[in-house]
């Protein structure tokens, strides 16, 4: 790391950036693209999006902070100026958001300096796609549980078993993967591998969502080969390892690029304040009819308060803890965003049944799939079931559950 | 003008805020307050209760200075802002704790706003103050009031003033010909008949005025826009009392399902009993950050206050209704009982829920600004 950067630099970046994203900002999709990253499944958004990713590597504003060796930029304090601009501008997200929002944190803190060198570049210019194995048929919410199995086999390691919701299953090279190591020990018989997808035993069946789109799938592994060196961290720490995963997915690390979608959640708000004013029903806009607007503004006063948690988290004085404001913030975010989508099919009534392709749909039917995709925020990563328990435990010291 | 990132709280704002705590703990205001409440209990044949605050709580405050925290230095003040004494109301309400220091801030800033620099004064040698702004239908507002000014004269009744039996003086809206306008009326020249309220920790009023003299704090006319302009700074005082009341309970139910056995375990080993628990802390650090981020504005960005003020009472209701649901009935039998100190929370909460605005109302002022 480069040593700490002035302030009036960091003005500077900024600026740079601001000035990128305008310059830069692609041409729209034929096929409009899905509302998130974890739903590409098309060839022609898939080289779309790989080549914006590697744009905007090239521009530095992805893996800002990391040391050149590793293919980073070198800088120092600029990758949360990077990210801040890339969600303002709400240009195309990048799709190749578990290799930097979930591989690339871990191994820079658990990886070995030859992993660190051979899989950090080409996450950073989307060269090769990252997909995570975690879930299980039999292991959801009760991860720990999972019982895909690899065995020593000289220096490889071979690997039965199978992985589900697997978010760019069908478009990625590499896998993190969960894989018991020792079926006696639930907690210290788990290990983390990085797992190459393109090879014979491994087979990916997308599975439909009930939006009708495929971002995710099942994966099939059949004896497949893993050599020692693509394990991450001692055989058995895979759990620890993993957990250090999560919590950069929940967002509670700075990470190495933006990766969430572009999209503000208080854009989204005013956005459904907008669709309130201009949806007339009975007469009657619907924003001036005082049930749905109490709805609606306690969606904004929701949504600011999590921003304010946010900048409220960075001040130690007053977060009351170092993790208690971040480990809310995927729980409270995902069940907001699902109370809006909610909200915005009550305020279009009849109208919230036209469907993507219905030429009287409004905005395409965006609201239908946004209401439907938000069960994506409040399932996966940790259900807010768990992120309840997580946080009772955790934050405020009650029993654990198990 | 921008808000600073960390919400203005300075070193000095930190020391303030940890000093009050300790100054709580220290004091025990609820002990001190059970002492007093032994006997009042039957609300048909119990012996009537007054308003009590402790006075030497309130000597140690004024020798602290608190009591013009946000008096300008121009008027002998110490001149810190909205920040600050939105800090102290969170340790206020976090305790419980009944104090004219509530009311004197409130009517503090009503004063700030008028540019009342000689009862500002007032303020500074230790003169505690209360607003007596609303009519007998509660509304909020000015124009609800029903007293009525001739000249420096006023007469009629002021209802629902806060804390009525703890100020040693009044700031009156009262209707004069040319409108509204403030006053300045002294405890010695009212009568204050005390109301028979719910919550245990406040005492509540009316001010009746009988023609009595009054000093002019805000001339006929301008009084409404005085109070609309403060409204930034009572909502967010009251906010923050709450902010501080949702922590204590949140902590103090914690506590309890960590200890109560039922079914062989702790019963926040349950499910049905953890996840509202955590519930109380998602609803509580939303208001917390919208009140420092209210406080905040005050200070640093006023175009923004209003916004921020009705986002943070409009949460601060909400949770205070809520956290006061869930702390009595996860605190299950106990927590319905006298004993339990849950119940003066409780009703602490449900008085602060309508303090200018629950959250219905401040959320349908807010959309006028969207």
């Amino acid at each position: 790391m480069a040593e700490k950067t002035s302030s009036a630099e960091q003005y500077e970046f900024r600026d740079y950036c601001r000035r990128w994203l305008e310059e830069n900002r692609p041409p729209p999709t034929e096929t409009p693209l899905p509302q998130a990253a974890y739903e590409v499944t098309y060839a022609d958004h898939r080289r779309y999006l790989c080549d914006w990713q590697a744009k905007c590597y090239e521009a530095q504003l992805i893996a800002t902070d990391v040391a050149k060796e590793y293919g980073g930029h070198g800088h120092s304090n600029f990758q949360a100026i990077a990210s801040a601009e890339v969600r303002r501008a709400r240009v195309p997200y990048f799709i190749n958001w578990i290799g930097l929002g979930m591989t690339a944190p871990t191994l820079l803190v658990h990886g070995t300096e030859e992993q660190k060198r051979r899989f950090l570049p080409p996450i950073f210019t989307a060269e090769e796609i990252w997909c995570q194995g975690f879930s299980e048929p039999g292991a959801g919410s009760d991860l720990v549980s999972l019982s895909t199995a690899a065995v020593k086999d000289g220096d490889n390691w071979v690997v039965n078993g199978s992985k589900v919701w697997t978010s760019l299953g069908a478009l990625a090279s590499w896998m993190l993967l969960l894989a018991r190591t020792d079926r006696h020990d639930k907690y210290n018989g788990i290990t983390y591998f990085l797992a190459p997808m393109d090879q014979p035993g491994v087979t990916v069946r997308p599975i439909h969502k009930m939006t009708g789109e495929a971002g995710f799938n099942e994966v099939f592994l059949e004896n497949v080969i893993i050599p020692d060196h693509y394990r991450v961290d001692a055989v058995g720490a895979g759990w620890k390892v993993a957990m250090s995963t999560l919590t950069s997915e929940r967002g509670a690390a700075a990470g190495v690029g933006a990766v969430a979608s572009s999209e503000s959640p208080l854009t989204a708000v005013l956005k459904v304040i907008e669709l309130a004013r201009r949806t007339r029903r009975n007469g009657v806009a619907v924003w001036d009819d005082p049930v749905w607007r109490e709805r609606i503004v306690k969606l904004y006063e929701r949504t600011e308060a999590a921003m304010q948690n946010g900048r409220r988290a960075r001040i130690e004085a007053l977060n009351g803890g170092a993790m208690r404001l971040p480990l809310q913030g995927k729980l409270v975010g995902s069940e907001i965003g699902q109370e809006l989508g909610a909200v915005a099919l009550g305020i279009l009534g009849l109208r919230s049944s036209l469907y993507v392709g219905d030429e009287h749909a409004e905005e395409d039917g965006h609201w239908a799939l946004a209401y439907m995709n938000s069960y994506t925020g409040t399932i996966s990563g940790g259900s807010s079931e768990i992120q309840r328990n997580i946080l009772g435990e955790r934050v405020l010291g009650l029993p654990k559950t198990k | 003008m921008a808000q600073p990132r960390d919400f203005g709280f300075d070193e000095e704002t930190g020391m303030l805020k940890d000093g009050a705590r300790r100054l709580f703990e220290q004091r025990q205001p609820l002990v001190q307050l059970r002492a007093r409440l032994a006997g009042t209990e039957d609300p048909y044949r119990g012996s009537e209760r007054p308003g009590w605050h402790d006075a030497a709580t309130w000597q140690e405050m004024v020798g602290l200075g608190w009591h013009q925290l946000a008096v300008p230095e121009e008027a002998g003040g110490v001149g810190l802002g909205l920040v600050a004494a939105a800090a102290i109301q969170e340790e206020i309400g976090r305790a419980a704790c009944p104090t004219p220091l509530t009311g004197t801030l409130q009517a503090t800033f009503v004063l700030i706003e008028a540019k009342a620099l000689g009862h500002l004064a007032k303020v500074a040698e230790g003169t505690a103050m209360a607003l007596a702004v609303t009519g007998e239908d509660g509304s909020l507002g000015a124009d609800s009031t029903d007293v009525v000014a001739d000249g420096s004269r006023l007469s009629g009744t002021s209802w629902f003033v806060q804390d009525a039996g703890k100020a040693d003086g009044f700031v009156v809206a009262a209707r004069a010909a040319d409108g509204i306008g403030l006053y300045y009326v002294a405890r010695d020249a009212v009568e204050v008949k005390p109301d028979r309220i719910v919550d245990l920790t406040r005492d509540q009023g009316r001010v009746v005025l009988d023609g009595c003299e009054a000093e002019t704090v805000a001339a006929p006319g301008d009084g409404a826009a005085v109070l609309e302009r403060a409204l930034p700074a009572l909502l967010t005082l009251v906010a923050a009392d709450i902010a501080g009341a949702a922590e204590w309970q949140l902590q103090t139910t914690a506590d309890y399902a960590k200890t109560r056995v039922q079914f062989d375990r702790p019963i926040g080993f349950f499910q049905a009993v953890k996840h509202p628990i955590v519930d109380m802390m998602i609803a509580a650090d939303e208001t917390r950050s919208l009140v420092y981020n209210a406080a905040c504005a005050w200070d640093h960005d006023r175009d923004d206050a209003v916004r921020c003020a009705r986002l943070a009472k409009a949460s601060a209701s909400d949770t205070a209704a809520f956290c006061a649901n869930r702390s009595t009935q996860l605190h299950g039998g106990i927590g319905f009982t006298w004993e339990a100190d849950v119940q003066i929370y409780h009703k602490r909460q449900m008085h602060s829920q309508f303090l200018f605005g629950d959250g219905a109302w401040n959320r349908q002022r807010l959309a006028e600004l969207l």
